[in-house]
C-alpha cells in the first residue's frame, strides 16, 4: 500500500479505535457490568467509579509499559547475556569488555565534558539573553531568533555548523565563517587582545564565579552550629563543591594555556579534527540549540519575580548587579535547577550531532553514539546494552530527584 | 522596564541593545549562512563566503569568446575581426544590456590574470590581438581567419549579488535525481502525522484520569510517568526492535509510529495532566451536578478547555518526530532505503557529497523549513507548553 | 417543594480525621437555610455532601424521604451555584444553561421554554449568545443562578455565591437573591456564607457550624437575641458580644450577677435557687451598653483606652476589666471626648445573657 494512504488509514484506525474503545468500554461498564438502575443502583455506580479510571488509563499504561518500562529490564538482561553464545548468561563479562575498550573511556570522558559545559553554558547564555531581552522594546523578536534553533533538527544543525567550520586549502577563499575570521588574526596586537587577553579575562571570571559557588556550596556544611544540613544534603553539597573546584582548576589551566600556547596564525584549520577542541566545537552546536530553551524558561521565571521585591531592593540602595545576584537569582534558583537538569538529560541522549558531524572520529566519541556503534555496526548487543545501562545510570539521579519533587508537590 | 524610574541611565540601555544585537547575530548567522548558500550556485559557494554574496563581489572567471565561425568573422581592412561580449558569449547574460558585471582587470594567461586593465589591448602572438572593455565587450583581431575554440580570457570582475532557485528545483523536483529530497520529504510526513495524533488521544484520557479521578495508586502512577520522562530511549532500541521482529511488524511505518507513540507518551501525559489539574474544580463538579458522565465531562468540558495544552504537545511531538534520526534509523529504514526520511538522507549526503554545499545546504533547508514554519506560526503554544512542562 | 433530613451525618477523611459528626437537621419545603461558621468549620463540606460531590461517611441524608447517600449528584434533584460561578468558559450563556437539560435528553421545546423563563427572570435575554468572558461579574453570577433555575431542582445549593463580587454589587445581588426566593416560595434553598449580613438578611433559619457540629439552629433574630452558647453569641454580631466573668448572687425570674470587675448585672433570665453561687459569664452586646451617672447601678466601670468614631456610632475600647481585656462599647453619636476617662456602663436586663460552661442558662 502507498505509505501516505497507509498513514491515513492508520490515523483513522488509531484515532477511531481509541475513541471507540473509550466510548464503548464506558458504555459497557455503565449499562452492562454495573448498571446504574435497579435495586443496587447506588452500589453499582460506586463500583463503576472504581473501575472507570483504569479504563481511561489502560492504553497509556500498556504503551508506557511496553515501550519504556519493559525495555529497561530487557536491556539489563541483554547487558548480562551474550548473543553470540545463544543469549547465554555471562554475568558482568560485557561490562568488563567495555571497561577494557579505550573508546568507551573516551566516550565517557567526553560525555562528562559535555555534561559540565553544555548545561552550564546554555543556562548562562539563556539567563543572559533572558535578562537582556526583557529590557528592550524589540525583545520578543530577539527572543524568537534565539529560540529558533529549538525547531531545527540536530542533523540540520550539524549541516549548518559544518558550513561554519568548513575549511578550504590555504590560499583560496574560505567559505566557513570560522576560518574566514581565523585568517584575520596574524599575531599582532588585536590577535593578542582577542585570542589571549579576552579568553584569560573570561576564564578568570568563570573561575572566580566557580570559586564563589564552591564557597556557597561548602559553607553550610562547614558551619559548626546546629544549622548544618542533613547527611544527604551535605553529601550533595560536598560533591557539588568538589565538581566546581575542579572547574576552577580547569579554568585556571585554560587561562594559562591561552597565555602560553602557540597559535597557527594564517593557516586554515580543520576544526573538527583537532582533538579536545573538536568536542567543544560539537558542544557549541548543542549550546546553540538549547540556549533558547533556557532563555524562554528563565525569562518567564524572571518575570514571575514579584516586582515589589526588586523595587524594595532599589529603595534599599542595591545596584543592578546586587539586585541580580541577591534578589533575582535566589528567587529563580529552583527554575535554574529545572533548566539545568532538563538540558543535562538532552546531553546524555545526544546522538545525532556526533553521528552526523564526526561519527565519533578524532576522539569525539560520546556514549550514545558509542552505544549505537556497538549495537548496529558491531552487532554486539551485550556491550551496546551495557553502554545503554551506563547512560541509564547517569540519568538515574535526575530521575530520582524528579520523582521526589513530583511527589512532594502532590502532597 | 527602567523607563519609568527616576535617575535611569540611558547609556545602559545602549549597552543592552548592542549586546542583544550581538547575541541575535551570533544565533542567526549559522542558519542564515545555510539559507543563503542554498540559493547560490556551486561556483559561487566555492569561490566566496556566503556573507560576501549580499554585496557586489570580485569574482575571478575564465571566459571564452564566441567560437569562430562563418557567421561571426568579419573582414575589416584585411584584418579578420570577431567582436561580441564575453558574458553574453558564456550565456551569463542574455544580451549586452543585461550584463551587470564590471571587469576591473583581465589577462590572457592563467599565471597573469590581472595583466591588463579594461580597454587595454593584449597581444596574443602571431599578430593576433584582443581588446576587452569593462563591460565584457571584446574585439579579437587576427591577420588570418580565426579557428578552433574561442579565445580564453581571465577576468576579475565585480558581479552584483545573484541568487538562483536551481538548487531547489534540482533537490525537490528533479525526478532523475536519486539523491533528491522529494521522496524523503513525503516519508517524513508519513511518519510524523500519525505519530503526532495518536499519542495525544491516548495521553489525554490518561491525563484526565490522573488529574481528576480518584483511585488508589494514582500518586504512584504519576510518579512513574515523571520517572519515565527521563528514561533514555536508547535503552528501548534493541528490546523493541526484537519485539517488533517477533510479532511480525519488523522495520516499517507501523513500528516507527508505535515507537514514537510510546516514547512521546510520558511527556504528553505529564504536560496534559499538569494543565488539566489546573482547570477549575468547580467547573468539573458543576458538570457532574449537571449530570455529565466522566466520558461526557472529558469530551465536552476537558478537551475543549485543554486545547492550548493539546496544541503545545502536538507541536513538541511534531518537531520531535520530524527532526528525529535515531528512531527512524532503528525502527523504520530498512536496507532497501525506500522508507528513508530526510534526516537520514542528509546524513547520507554529508558522507557522499561533503563538499557539494549547494546540494547539502538546499537539502538541509528543505528539512528545516517545515519546523521553522511551525515554529514561527505557533511559537506562543510552544512557549506555553515549555513553561507548563518545566516551571513548577 | 422538597424536604431534607440529615440524620447523624458525619464526614471523616481517611477514616480517622473527623470533619463533621452528628449533624441532625430538618429542612422544610420553601425554607432558605444558611450555613455559617468560621472558616474550616465544614460548612462547604456539608453542602457538598448534600450535593453528592463528597461521600457521606456516616449517617443518612434524605431528600423528599428518599435516602440519597449513594445517588450521584445529577439524580438527586439539586442544583448548585459555585463560588467561582463555574461557568463553562467555552460555551455561550445559552449553552451553559442548556447543558444539563441536553444531557438529560429533554425535548427542544422544553429546553427553550426553560431558558426563556430563566433569562426573563434574571434579565439575561440580551446576553444569551455571549461567552462568559464577555460578561461582568454580576452577569456571570446571574448566569450561574440561571443555570440552576432552568433545571427546576428540588433544592438549590449556593456555595458562597457573592464572595467574588465587589461590595456594591454584593448588596445588589443579595437583594436580587432575596427577591428570587420570594418569587419561588416553594423552592428549598441552602446557602453557605461566611458573611453575617448575608446570613441575617436572607435566611429563614441559620445553621451555625462550629467544632465539627451544629452550634445552633434558629431564625436570625433568635440567634442574635438568644444565642444558645458563647460561640454563637460571639460569632453573630459585630463587634462581638462582651463576656464578663461573675457569680450569681440573686435568682428568680430575674437573675443578678456580681461581676469580678465590681459591677452588677441584672438579666431577664430565670434561674433556680440552686444556681446561687454559680460561676457564670455575663454576655452584653456592645450596642446594648449605655453610660450611667455616678450612683446608679452599673455592670462595669472601665477606662476608655481608645475611641473609634465611625460617624453614626463611636466604639469604646476599654482597659482590662476583670480578666477580660477586650471589652467594647458602642454608643450612638460621637464621643471622642471619652478617651482616657473612666465611665460606668449598663444595659437593660432583657439584653443581658448568662452563660455557664459556655451554654446559655436561657435554654435549660
Amino acid at each position: 500500500m502507498n505509505p501516505a494512504l497507509l498513514g491515513l488509514v492508520t490515523i483513522v484506525i488509531g484515532v477511531g479505535g481509541c475513541l471507540a474503545y473509550f466510548y464503548f468500554s464506558n458504555i459497557l461498564l455503565d449499562k452492562v457490568i454495573f448498571p446504574g438502575t435497579g435495586p443496587n443502583a447506588g452500589r453499582n455506580i460506586n463500583r463503576a467509579e472504581k473501575v472507570r479510571p483504569w479504563l481511561f488509563l489502560a492504553p497509556a499504561i500498556l504503551a508506557l509499559g511496553l515501550y519504556l518500562a519493559y525495555p529497561v529490564f530487557a536491556t539489563i538482561w541483554l547487558s548480562l547475556t551474550d548473543r553470540s553464545q545463544g543469549n547465554a548468561f555471562v554475568g558482568l563479562a560485557n561490562y568488563r569488555q567495555m571497561g577494557l575498550d579505550p573508546k568507551f573511556w573516551e566516550a565517557l570522558r567526553n560525555n562528562m565534558l559535555w555534561l559540565i559545559v553544555v548545561p552550564a553554558a546554555s543556562t548562562a547564555f539563556g539567563l543572559l539573553a533572558a535578562q537582556l531581552t526583557d529590557r528592550i522594546r524589540w525583545g520578543s523578536f530577539a527572543k524568537s531568533i534565539i529560540f529558533m534553533p529549538m525547531a531545527i533538527s540536530f542533523v540540520g544543525a550539524a549541516v549548518i555548523f559544518k558550513l561554519v567550520y568548513d575549511a578550504r586549502p590555504e590560499g583560496t577563499n574560505q567559505i566557513g565563517i570560522l576560518n574566514a575570521i581565523w585568517l584575520q588574526f596574524d599575531g599582532a596586537i588585536w590577535s593578542v587582545v582577542i585570542l589571549r587577553i579576552l579568553p584569560v579575562v573570561i576564564l578568570l571570571a568563570i573561575a572566580t564565579l566557580c570559586a564563589f559557588l564552591v564557597w556557597v556550596f561548602a559553607r553550610p556544611v562547614l558551619r559548626p552550629d546546629q544549622s548544618r544540613p542533613g547527611l544527604i544534603n551535605s553529601i550533595v553539597r560536598i560533591s557539588a563543591a568538589v565538581v566546581t573546584a575542579v572547574l576552577v582548576l580547569a579554568c585556571l589551566l585554560g587561562a594559562l594555556n591561552a597565555v602560553t600556547g602557540t597559535y597557527p596564525y594564517g593557516v586554515p584549520q580543520q576544526w573538527l579534527t583537532i582533538p579536545v577542541w573538536n568536542s567543544f566545537f560539537l558542544m557549541i552546536v548543542l549550546i546553540w540549540i538549547q540556549t533558547g530553551f533556557a532563555m524562554v524558561i528563565l525569562s518567564a521565571a524572571l518575570r514571575g519575580i514579584p516586582e515589589e521585591t526588586i523595587e524594595a531592593a532599589i529603595i534599599d540602595g542595591a545596584n543592578p548587579l546586587q539586585i541580580f545576584f541577591s534578589i533575582k537569582m535566589p528567587q529563580i534558583s529552583s527554575t535554574i535547577v529545572v533548566v539545568w537538569t532538563t538540558i543535562t538529560i538532552v546531553v546524555l541522549k545526544v546522538f545525532d550531532i556526533v553521528y552526523a558531524m564526526t561519527n565519533g572520529q578524532w576522539q569525539t566519541q560520546v556514549l550514545a553514539n558509542y552505544m549505537y556503534d556497538k549495537l548496529f555496526r558491531a552487532n554486539d548487543w551485550g556491550v551496546g546494552s551495557a553502554a545503554a545501562m551506563v547512560i541509564m545510570l547517569l540519568v538515574t539521579p535526575i530521575l530520582v530527584w524528579n520523582v521526589y519533587n513530583a511527589r512532594k508537590e502532590m502532597r | 522596564m527602567d523607563d519609568g524610574m527616576a535617575g535611569g541611565k540611558s547609556s545602559l540601555t545602549w549597552v543592552v541593545n548592542i549586546s542583544v544585537v550581538l547575541l541575535v547575530a551570533l544565533w542567526l548567522f549559522p542558519t542564515a549562512g545555510l539559507f543563503i548558500s542554498s540559493f547560490r550556485t556551486a561556483d559561487q559557494i566555492s569561490s566566496s563566503g556566503w556573507w560576501a554574496s549580499m554585496f557586489p563581489q570580485e569574482q575571478n572567471q575564465t571566459l571564452r569568446t564566441a567560437r569562430p565561425g562563418e557567421d561571426n568573422i568579419a573582414e575589416v581592412n584585411g584584418v579578420y575581426q570577431i567582436d561580441g561580449n564575453l558574458f553574453v558569449a558564456e550565456g551569463q547574460a542574455a544580451d549586452i544590456d543585461a550584463v551587470q558585471a564590471t571587469i576591473s582587470a583581465w589577462g590572457t594567461g592563467s599565471l597573469n590574470i590581472d595583466e591588463y586593465a579594461p580597454g587595454d589591448t593584449a597581444d596574443l602572438g602571431d599578430g593576433e590581438q584582443i581588446t576587452v572593455q569593462a563591460n565584457g565587450d571584446y574585439v579579437w583581431t587576427s591577420p588570418e581567419p580565426q579557428s578552433g575554440r574561442g579565445q580564453r580570457v581571465f577576468t576579475t570582475a565585480k558581479t552584483p549579488p545573484e541568487f538562483t532557485l536551481d538548487n531547489y528545483r534540482n533537490v525537490l523536483f528533479n525526478p532523475n535525481n536519486r539523491e533528491g529530497m522529494a521522496k524523503a520529504f513525503f516519508n517524513t510526513l508519513t511518519v510524523t502525522i500519525p505519530a503526532t495524533i495518536i499519542p495525544i488521544l491516548i495521553a489525554a484520557f490518561a491525563a484526565y484520569a490522573l488529574a481528576w479521578m480518584d483511585f488508589p495508586g494514582r500518586a504512584l502512577l504519576i510518579a512513574a510517568v515523571v520517572g519515565l520522562l527521563v528514561v533514555p530511549l536508547q535503552l528501548a532500541l534493541i528490546p523493541l526492535l526484537r519485539l517488533h521482529n517477533e510479532i511480525g511488524i519488523g522495520k516499517g511505518y507501523l513500528g516507527v509510529w508505535l515507537a514514537h507513540t510510546g516514547f512521546g507518551l510520558p511527556l504528553a501525559i505529564y504536560l496534559l495532566r499538569n494543565y488539566m489539574v489546573g482547570l477549575p474544580r468547580d467547573i468539573i463538579e458543576n458538570a457532574r451536578v449537571d449530570g455529565a458522565t466522566d466520558f461526557q465531562i472529558f469530551v465536552k468540558i476537558i478537551l475543549p478547555l485543554s486545547y492550548p495544552a493539546l496544541a503545545s504537545f502536538a507541536i513538541f511531538q511534531f518537531l520531535w518526530t520530524w527532526n528525529d534520526l535515531l528512531v527512524a534509523l532503528v525502527f523504520l529504514i530498512d536496507s532497501s532505503g525506500d522508507t528513508t526520511v530526510m534526516t537520514k538522507q542528509i546524513v547520507e549526503l554529508l558522507g557522499t557529497r561533503g563538499g557539494n554545499w549547494e546540494i547539502l545546504a538546499t537539502s538541509a533547508f528543505v528539512s528545516i523549513a517545515v519546523p521553522l514554519l511551525v515554529f514561527f506560526s505557533l511559537q506562543r503554544f510552544l512557549v506555553r507548553g515549555l513553561l507548563a512542562g518545566s516551571v513548577k | 417543594m422538597a424536604t431534607l433530613k440529615l440524620t447523624d451525618v458525619a464526614k471523616t477523611y481517611g477514616g480517622t480525621i473527623d470533619v463533621l459528626k452528628n449533624i441532625n437537621l430538618d429542612i422544610k419545603t420553601g425554607e432558605l437555610i444558611v450555613f455559617v461558621g468560621p472558616s474550616g468549620c465544614g460548612k462547604s463540606t456539608l453542602l457538598r455532601m448534600i450535593a453528592g460531590l463528597e461521600k457521606i461517611s456516616g449517617g443518612e441524608l434524605q431528600i423528599d424521604g428518599r435516602v440519597v447517600n449513594d445517588i450521584p449528584p445529577a439524580q438527586r434533584g439539586i442544583a448548585m451555584v459555585f463560588q467561582s460561578y463555574a461557568l463553562y468558559p467555552h460555551m455561550t450563556v445559552r449553552d451553559n444553561m442548556t447543558f444539563a437539560l441536553k444531557l438529560a435528553k429533554k425535548s427542544k421545546a422544553e429546553i427553550d421554554a426553560a431558558v426563556a423563563k430563566a433569562a426573563r427572570i434574571l434579565q439575561l435575554e440580551p446576553y444569551l449568545d455571549r461567552l462568559p468572558k464577555a460578561l461582568s461579574g454580576g452577569q456571570r453570577q446571574r448566569v450561574a443562578i440561571g443555570r440552576s433555575i432552568v433545571r427546576d431542582p428540588k433544592v438549590y445549593l449556593f456555595d458562597e455565591p457573592l464572595s467574588n463580587l465587589d461590595a456594591a454589587l454584593r448588596v445588589a445581588t443579595r437583594i436580587e437573591i432575596a427577591q428570587l426566593k420570594e418569587s419561588m416560595p416553594d423552592s428549598t434553598m441552602i446557602y453557605v456564607t461566611h458573611d453575617q449580613v448575608e446570613a441575617m438578611t436572607l435566611a429563614s433559619r441559620i445553621v451555625v457550624l462550629a467544632n465539627k457540629g451544629i452550634a445552633q439552629v434558629g431564625t436570625p433574630l433568635e440567634l442574635y437575641e438568644r444565642p444558645q452558647n458563647e460561640f454563637v453569641a460571639q460569632f453573630i454580631g459585630s463587634p462581638a458580644m462582651n463576656l464578663l466573668a461573675g457569680e450569681i448572687v440573686e435568682t428568680g425570674a430575674q437573675t443578678t450577677v456580681k461581676l469580678a470587675g465590681g459591677g452588677t448585672a441584672v438579666a431577664a433570665v430565670p434561674t433556680r435557687d440552686s444556681d446561687r453561687g454559680l460561676q457564670v459569664n455575663v454576655g452584653v452586646r456592645p450596642e446594648d451598653l449605655s453610660a450611667v451617672e455616678d450612683g446608679a447601678p452599673y455592670i462595669f466601670e472601665g477606662t476608655v483606652n481608645i475611641t473609634e468614631a465611625l460617624g453614626e456610632v463611636t466604639l469604646l475600647y476599654f482597659d482590662r476589666i476583670g480578666d477580660n481585656d477586650a471589652v467594647i462599647g458602642k454608643l450612638p453619636g460621637i464621643h471622642q471626648g471619652l478617651r482616657g476617662q473612666t465611665v460606668r456602663m449598663t444595659a437593660q436586663s432583657d439584653k443581658v445573657q448568662i452563660f455557664h460552661n459556655g451554654q446559655s442558662l436561657h435554654y435549660r
